[in-house]
């Protein structure tokens, strides 16, 4: 389990630091912008379901801006998922509002799996913790990253 | 999973040193952290009930009741997914989401499952998006 170790110390240096370098951002991570009418329920319907994973974030997956918001961004990092969707309510108010209404939720970050509301950061830490966040991503046919470590540690 | 654990002692020491430097929670207890407690007990009828002011940790001023974390554990939670119990704590608190309470972290928890760990963890640090002059409160 060193590989854990490893990879949580990694994550313990860039934490505070607003995960600043560009290199904590998957080749995939899009960190979208929003245009008119961002805050309808149709616009946020197609929104969550376009991208199997899909976060609404305060700032952005390079630069959160907020250290719930970044917690979120670090456990789909520890789990190798880089091909997310993030939207930045910050730069959007009614995406902001619309998203709370949407899901009924009153706080930001809001995570959002094949279309189906997961929870806040609160709730993605716990599936992480628990096992639950690697299912969730094997329905969605995304091989959490922690797995691949697992097995490469059991063969040793 | 180990790594698991690792994320949250991560949480844990962030918290730590994201607290030290701020001020408030440091004994007095605010109205709407009152509120918080009345109201949480009288919906969830909670076993305990720990609740944290954070703010200090956060771009406020000193004494502020913004950022909280609390720890509710109550039967009411069996049997119910973490995004139900959330729901719960949340329409407790409706009128305090709506307004004052910025950001509420919240451990929810059965009787059981919080003998396995009863600790409040601490929440990640604040990295100062309501700083930013362009930020939104």
């Amino acid at each position: 389990m060193s590989g854990s170790l490893g990879r949580a110390a990694a994550a313990l240096l860039r934490w505070g630091r607003g995960a600043s370098g560009g290199g904590l951002r998957g080749p995939g991570v899009r960190a979208v912008g929003s245009g008119g009418g961002s805050g309808s329920a149709e616009h946020l319907d197609a929104l969550v379901k376009k991208d199997k994973v899909v976060v609404f974030l305060k700032g952005t997956p390079e630069q959160p801006q907020c250290g719930f918001s970044n917690a979120v961004v670090q456990i789909l990092r520890l789990h190798g998922v880089s091909n997310y969707a993030a939207y930045n309510v910050l730069d959007d108010p009614q995406l902001r509002q619309g998203i709370k209404d949407y899901s009924n939720w009153p706080t930001i970050p809001q995570v959002y799996l094949n279309g189906e509301f997961v929870g806040g950061c609160d709730i993605l830490l716990q599936m992480h913790q628990n096992g639950d966040l690697v299912e969730e991503l094997k329905k969605l046919g995304i091989r959490s990253a922690l797995v691949d470590e697992t097995k490469d540690q059991d063969s040793k | 999973m180990l790594s698991g654990q690792l994320v949250g002692r991560l949480f844990s020491m962030a918290g730590r040193v994201c607290l030290s430097r701020g001020s408030a929670g440091s004994g007095t207890i605010g109205p709407v952290e009152a509120a918080i407690r009345t109201k949480l007990e009288q919906a969830l009828n909670p076993e305990v009930l720990e609740l944290r002011n954070e703010s200090g940790g956060h771009a406020v001023p000193p004494g502020s009741e913004t950022h909280f974390r609390v720890a509710v554990v109550s039967s009411r939670f069996e049997g119910l997914s973490p995004l139900q119990r959330h729901r719960l704590v949340h329409a407790a608190l409706s009128e305090e989401l709506a307004g004052p309470v910025h950001a509420l972290a919240i451990q929810a928890r059965t009787p059981a499952q919080w003998r396995e760990n009863p600790q409040l963890d601490a929440s990640p640090p604040c990295l100062g998006g309501s700083k930013k002059t362009r930020g939104t409160p």
